[in-house]
């Protein structure tokens, strides 16, 4: 086991630092950059966060449509094919219910301001 | 230094001109690049814009239509009278600067964000989505004969060429799947009617004024096809930045580009504009995708492309609300 304070905590202290302490005083194209790298490491500290969870329950219900076992990535492969094969469609239970909740779980890593997001949010989830 | 080469150019083909200053570059990847600068002129300045790729960046990737034929093209449109910079030089090779030409500098915005949300065009923005219908419909309305040579894509060429860009990528994503099914069942097939198309008419490639469209931009995907594809394009939702209920770049609504285009003389076809618009969804979230793989293979490891790569999500939650959408 690795010791304390953990990745996420780290990456956000880093995010602070720039954001607080470095952003004031650059502008233009480097600000631009400065903010890029703001966002990544933002994103970051929101996956380490929240993927876990999201990926458990991501294999908890591609087991149940699958029928099948495997890593998250195994089993999303699985499923791309059983679409693109015509196997699987919207008219199969769980399935709409699946993508949604799985691409709202990504949302919330990679842009969770975006607004389809956040409309769909106050939809309940 | 690019000013010499320019002073040079100019002296050539600007009657009285005696030299550019100010040159700078407004954007550029590793084989195309836009710089602005001003024709010195005992009249008072002109402004003007180099459109190139430098010497060596000769050869154009393969859906882009190549410099020359953009020239053509917004000379094309601009004596036709659709809103296009006037071409004022195509650069011939013993100028030293690449291939590419020259335009006159349109003074406006073409920052999507500041067109939307910016006082100076509260007054053009009710106004754009209808006007936009008028551009298109005078767009698609250049004669075939006189346009350059292009290439030639129906929808059901595009679904699979898409759907190549997308395996190519190795990338096993269920909701793209989900689309490419839905697109092949509501392929409208061959368009009845086979013109221009612009490629990428979105907000952030016009530039707008107080007064509305000034110009369009960045021809280079244009090609031949179904004109549904250009209302289609406009409207995904990843080109309204935030406004989300005015499907028509942020600006308005469906009803009013379709009215813009048919009081200008043209049909629209709601259900084509439709399939294009899922398309053009599926479109961004390859082209996230091949950014993704640029940045990761190494010819441009920026922070940006890797960033342009996890926007692929937002084009799947927009997929989803096109094809299942929820609950009311």
């Amino acid at each position: 086991m690795q010791d304390e304070p953990p990745p996420i905590e780290l990456t956000q202290a880093v995010a602070d630092f720039l954001r607080n302490d470095i952003a004031p005083l650059i502008s233009g194209h480097q600000a631009f950059k400065l903010r890029v790298a703001i966002n990544i490491l933002d994103l970051v500290t929101r996956q380490l966060t929240q993927e876990e969870g999201s990926n458990a329950k991501e294999v908890d219900r591609l087991r149940a449509l699958l029928g099948m076992d495997g890593s998250v990535a195994d089993l999303n492969r699985a499923l791309a094919e059983r679409i693109a094969k015509g196997e699987v469609d919207l008219a199969t239970p769980g399935l709409a219910e699946h993508l949604w909740a799985t691409t709202m779980d990504k949302l919330a890593v990679d842009q969770p301001n975006y607004a389809s997001y956040k409309r769909e949010l106050s939809r309940g989830g | 230094m690019i000013e010499a080469e320019l002073a040079r150019s100019v002296q050539r083909w600007c009657k009285g001109a005696t030299g550019v200053t100010g040159a700078a570059k407004l954007s550029g990847g590793a084989s195309q690049e836009t710089w602005r600068f001003d024709i010195v002129h005992p009249d008072g300045p002109v402004g003007a814009i180099l459109r190139r790729s430098p010497k060596g960046y000769g050869a154009a990737p393969t859906r882009a239509a190549g410099l020359a034929a953009e020239a053509q093209l917004m000379q094309l449109a601009y004596e036709a009278g659709v809103p296009s910079p006037r071409v004022m030089h195509v650069l011939t090779p013993d100028e030293g600067l690449g291939t590419g030409f020259i335009m006159q500098r349109v003074e406006g915005e073409t920052i999507a964000r500041k067109i939307l949300r910016d006082d100076e065009y509260a007054a053009a923005r009710p106004q754009l989505a209808r006007q936009i219908g008028g551009v298109l419909a005078g767009l698609h309305r250049l004669p075939l004969d006189k346009l350059p040579a292009l290439r030639s894509r129906g929808a059901t060429e595009e679904i699979s060429e898409f759907e190549r860009d997308y395996r190519s990528l190795n990338w096993p994503k269920p909701v793209f799947e989900l689309a490419l099914r839905w697109l092949r069942d509501h392929d409208p097939g061959p368009s009845a009617e086979t013109t221009l198309v612009h490629g990428d008419f979105r907000n952030g490639n016009l530039i707008i004024g107080a007064d509305g469209v000034r110009a369009v931009l960045d021809w280079e995907l244009a090609h031949l096809g179904d004109p549904m594809e250009d209302l289609g394009w406009v409207c995904v939702n990843s080109w309204r930045f935030g406004e989300i209920d005015k499907p028509v770049g942020g600006f308005g609504s469906r009803e009013e580009l379709f009215a813009g285009y048919e009081a200008a003389g043209r049909p629209c076809n709601p259900a084509r504009v439709k399939f294009w618009e899922v398309m053009g969804t599926l479109r961004w979230g390859i082209m996230c995708g091949g950014m993704m793989q640029r940045f990761r293979e190494g010819p441009d490891h920026s922070m940006e492309r890797a960033m342009i790569g996890r926007r692929a999500s937002e084009t799947e939650i927009d997929l989803l609300r096109l094809l299942s959408p929820r609950g009311i």
